[in-house]
């Protein structure tokens, strides 16, 4: 029996059952990862999972259960309890649900790979862990850590309407940190960032990031943080880098214009949004520099995929054009809720997940300026990079964030080392105080955003470069 | 016949055998997990998911090299290919000079908690609950979940060791809204029963509505009152960052084991055995739970190991192996802070409370009133969001209130306040004198729904810093 075949079982059953309309993804998944400490390996780890998850709708109500088992009778089983799910959904109805149409697809789709990433030999991945993590201890680090990670998913998509989309998607990344322990507090410095960078791309990716390379610059920084001076606590003028920038892309952004969050459907636990959709076209979110793209279709991005789970085709949209917010990321249900008539981005953590709005790649376009040109058109400031800490509000609008590494900003030149830098704000103030820009795009991989209960685990990308922005609340601390 | 987790588990210690040999040490696990949880938001439920999942782990440790394999596809295929790859696996990788051994065989110190009614509810026991959320709120948007989780699992290894055990448990959290202002009432329990829907909605509401037209105040130093689910946060952050033992081990925690670090009405336990608790009692490594006092009357007196991390510093493992511990660390996570008893002090008996001897109507949480009566300017916090450590070490850490924060002159609560976001490091908060008093109760709150839970009563504290206001 074929993937397909076990789909299109659990969605006829569920048919069977009384379901208006329903959908099922089989999904086979392996996952790898290592870690490694101090010139050690710590822990080798490959998952693999398979199974089939069906979605059914009753009424406006929606039901989902989900089997590891790809058999005929295991599939119909799953599709029929599903549609009974929905059934019970319905003693606690709400309105009328509708789908924004969408054609019928088929296809097939694969994300590019040059080095398939688990035909690598275990070696020579632990080596470079080894090795790197080695290199940085021995430059100083009290603790030096690696960790790679590899997705290989397949999977297929069947639905009541016609849908038949096969996809392949592998992701990889890579990265170390450096930890170095003074006395009450620590400091770290990581490399490419906070976890490392992930892309829809095989192993060339980890490749080119040359850990080893970097070992000793982390341990070097880490331990000149733990005598620099604190960060200044004040408004003052913030140069982000870009990897910082992609996050706060993620979290001021990103999770602002989920549909599902604007029309209160994460209310309970992730939070809603401050955005309202009357003002939708019109709002202004930032400056003019600020022109953000809900994009899918950018090669290697980790976001990035042929069709989104619910078998919408990949497409790009804006999402904030010259300062002013114009687009959302929506589903099938949420958009027709909304009355709008796109999709394209909700995506299921696995077969087990029910599919839900989640972000693909979300960034900046590029800008006019370049670092430098920011650092001497900067009389007195800050510039901060590699995260280190976040947290927002339950609208997203007031935020938090720390950085790993802070430098001062004097009269157009990069100055002293600053330990503990953080900056706090509320989001479209911040936005609209970006007066620069850089054009040295870089498409950040997060593969940790949760959302959704039970917990689901999205895979998200963010084009960012560096920006500075005026006004900014620096130095917080406890 | 159907195998069973613990047929499942031998079956897989005797394939290592077969494939990498006699001296292979092998661990398994076997957990089998039936999850449900009802979803609703703007009063109608909206999101409602139920899957049943069985997994196989094998940790393996062959000439000196360890590698870790799972799989959810349980056939007779499917386990031997677990076997295959996962000893392919550890041949292949660069050696594991700490790793730990296997653990001895031991017998449970105790059964989970275990409830047939609600490892067995349906859709129509959760959504059930829901409508008398819904219904109980008053006309007040409503969202949130209710959730039901079976779990049945079993341990072998190479050593000898085999445990099973099997635990339930029903959480219901959930908001009623009001112009943007919300309530929350959360509750987690071994059984479906303990979880009342109209008297978690009642509250909800109540807390929602008192929250009308609330005010501004500047950031700064408050004396505050945290309800318990404000200080479940507290628990969450001090196991994963303080009690962590590789954390400790490792320099990166504050825990010092033998020093006053909190105020004497300080007790901090973990004790997955504890009635109403969630978890498997025993670890990912096999080794029974049990009970663990790591703070006691304000000394620091333990931090939780696994295999790993005990080994290093020449400790026992406490029983708190997971999945990914050798990165993370091991951690409490069948956590509470044991409520005041008559005297002021922590008790000996973590009382866990239940919906039925919670009075509803008020805005402040029962375990909380007799501890607002004693604040002559302060705050009230429901609860706490999006909680970051800053630095690990000093445990600073930042987030936001949420679901109610209300100003408190002379005893009385005298106005709602916006959200503020706070600056503060744990430890510090609860260090020798900070302590100002404990509710008598503790109330046991949801954990992620994977078997941990945080058990916490009320807590007044002398200062919390407020770092900003709504406006940032």
């Amino acid at each position: 029996m074929s993937q397909f075949d076990a789909a299109t079982a659990a969605v006829q059953a569920a048919l069977d059952a009384g379901a208006r309309y329903a959908d099922a993804r089989v999904m086979h998944r392996r996952y790898e990862s290592m870690s490694a400490r101090n010139g050690e390996i710590e822990e080798l780890t490959q998952r693999e999972d398979a199974g089939v998850g069906v979605r059914a709708l009753v009424g406006s109500s929606w039901g989902f259960y989900a089997v590891p088992d790809l058999s005929d009778a295991a599939a119909r089983s799953a599709g029929a309890r599903a549609t009974r799910v929905a059934g019970a959904s319905a003693r606690v109805p709400g309105p009328a649900t509708g789908l924004v149409p969408i054609g019928a697809e088929t296809g097939s789709w694969a994300s590019g790979c040059e080095i398939d990433p688990l035909s690598v030999p275990l070696a020579r991945k632990g080596d470079l862990l080894v090795h790197a993590t080695k290199a940085a201890r021995d430059a100083g680090a009290d603790h030096a850590e690696g960790l790679y990670q590899i997705w290989d998913t397949a999977k297929w998509l069947v639905t009541s309407e016609g849908h038949r989309v096969d996809q392949h998607i592998r992701e990889c990344g890579a990265g170390i940190s450096a930890t170095a322990i003074g006395d009450g507090e620590t400091q770290r410095r990581s490399y490419p960032s906070y976890r490392g960078q992930y892309a829809t791309r095989g192993w060339e990716l980890v490749d080119e990031l040359e850990l080893t390379a970097h070992a000793e610059r982390v341990a070097d920084e880490a331990r000149a943080l733990l005598a620099a001076p604190l960060c200044p606590a004040g408004e003052t003028t913030l140069i982000l880098g870009s990897e910082q920038l992609a996050l706060q892309i993620h979290e001021s952004v990103g999770h602002a214009i989920e549909l599902d969050r604007i029309l209160g459907w994460e209310a309970a636990f992730a939070g809603t949004s401050w955005l309202e959709l009357a003002q939708l076209g019109s709002l202004r979110y930032g400056s003019d520099l600020m022109n953000i793209t809900i994009d899918p279709t950018i090669p290697g991005a980790l976001g990035s995929f042929g069709y989104d789970d619910e078998g919408t085709p990949a497409a790009r949209r804006d999402a904030v054009r010259e300062g002013r917010w114009v687009g959302v990321l929506a589903g099938r249900d949420s958009a027709a809720a909304a009355g709008l008539d796109y999709a394209g981005s909700v995506r299921a953590d696995g077969w087990a997940r029910l599919p839900m709005v989640r972000m693909t790649n979300v960034g900046l376009e590029p800008g006019p300026h370049t670092f430098d040109e920011m650092v001497a058109a900067t009389d007195e400031g800050v510039y901060m990079d590699n995260n280190r800490s976040w947290s927002i509000d339950d609208r997203r609008l007031n935020f938090q964030f720390g950085c790993e590494i802070g430098y001062e900003i004097k009269r157009g030149r990069l100055g002293r080392l600053l330990r503990n830098p953080t900056y706090t704000g509320i989001g479209p103030v911040f936005w609209r105080s970006m007066d620069m820009l850089s054009g040295e795009l870089t498409a950040w991989g997060t593969p940790n955003c949760g959302k959704g209960q039970p917990t689901q685990v999205g895979h998200t990308g963010h084009p960012a470069a560096p920006a500075r922005f005026t006004g900014v609340r620096v130095g917080v601390r406890g | 016949m159907t195998a069973t987790e613990a047929d499942l588990a031998e079956q897989v210690v005797a394939l290592v055998r077969e494939v990498a040999g006699p001296a292979a040490e092998a661990e398994v696990c076997v957990g089998h997990v039936e999850l449900a949880l009802t979803r609703f938001a703007n009063s109608a439920i909206h999101q409602n998911v139920a899957e049943a999942t069985t997994t196989v782990r094998l940790r393996l440790h062959l000439d000196g090299r360890t590698a870790v394999g799972s799989t959810t596809v349980a056939s007779g295929d499917g386990l031997r290919d677990l076997v295959q790859r996962t000893t392919a696996a550890a041949r292949a990788c660069p050696p594991d000079p700490g790793w730990p051994g296997l653990a001895p065989p031991a017998l449970l110190a105790g059964p989970g908690d275990w409830d047939d009614p609600t490892a067995h509810a349906g859709p129509d026991a959760r959504a059930d609950r829901v409508r008398k959320f819904v219904d109980a709120a008053g006309g007040l948007t409503t969202a949130g979940y209710c959730r039901t989780v079976l779990c049945s699992a079993a341990f072998a290894s190479s050593a000898g060791q085999s445990l099973a055990a099997r635990t339930s448990e029903a959480a219901m959290d959930a908001i009623a809204r009001l112009d943007g202002a919300d309530g929350v009432a959360r509750l987690s329990s071994a059984r479906l029963a303990d979880i009342d829907g109209a008297v978690l909605g009642r509250r909800a509401a109540a807390k929602a509505r008192a929250c009308a037209a609330p005010v501004d105040l500047p950031p700064g130093r408050y004396e505050v009152v945290l309800e318990p689910p404000a200080v479940a946060d507290l628990l969450v952050n001090l196991s994963m960052a303080g009690f962590n033992g590789k954390a400790w081990a490792e320099r990166r925690s504050f825990a010092e084991p033998g020093v006053a670090q909190f105020d004497p009405a300080v007790t901090l336990v973990d004790d997955v055995l504890a009635a109403g608790r969630p978890g498997l009692p025993f670890d990912a490594e096999g080794t029974p739970g049990r009970r663990l006092v790591l703070v006691e009357a304000g000394v620091t007196r333990a931090v939780a190991h696994d295999r790993r991390s005990a080994a290093k510093v020449g400790a026992a493992s406490t029983g708190h192996a997971t999945p990914g511990a050798a990165r993370l660390g091991a951690f409490p996570s069948s956590f509470a802070l044991l409520p005041a008893r008559a005297g002021g002090t922590a008790s000996d008996a973590d009382t866990a409370r239940t919906a039925d001897d919670t009075p509803v109507g008020a805005a402040v949480d029962p375990a909380a009133a007799a501890l607002v009566a004693g604040v002559a300017r302060g705050l009230l916090v429901t609860d706490l969001w999006y909680t970051r450590v800053l630095d690990p070490k000093s445990l600073v850490v930042t987030g936001l209130t949420r679901n109610g924060v209300w100003l408190v002159e002379d005893g009385e609560l005298t106005r709602p306040v916006t959200n503020l976001r706070f600056t503060q490091s744990y430890p510090l908060a609860l260090a020798p004198g900070a302590v100002l008093g404990l509710g008598p109760v503790a109330t046991t709150l949801p954990g992620d729904g994977s078997g941990s839970s945080w058990t916490a009563p009320a807590l007044h504290l002398a200062s919390w810093h407020m770092s900003g206001g709504a406006g940032g």
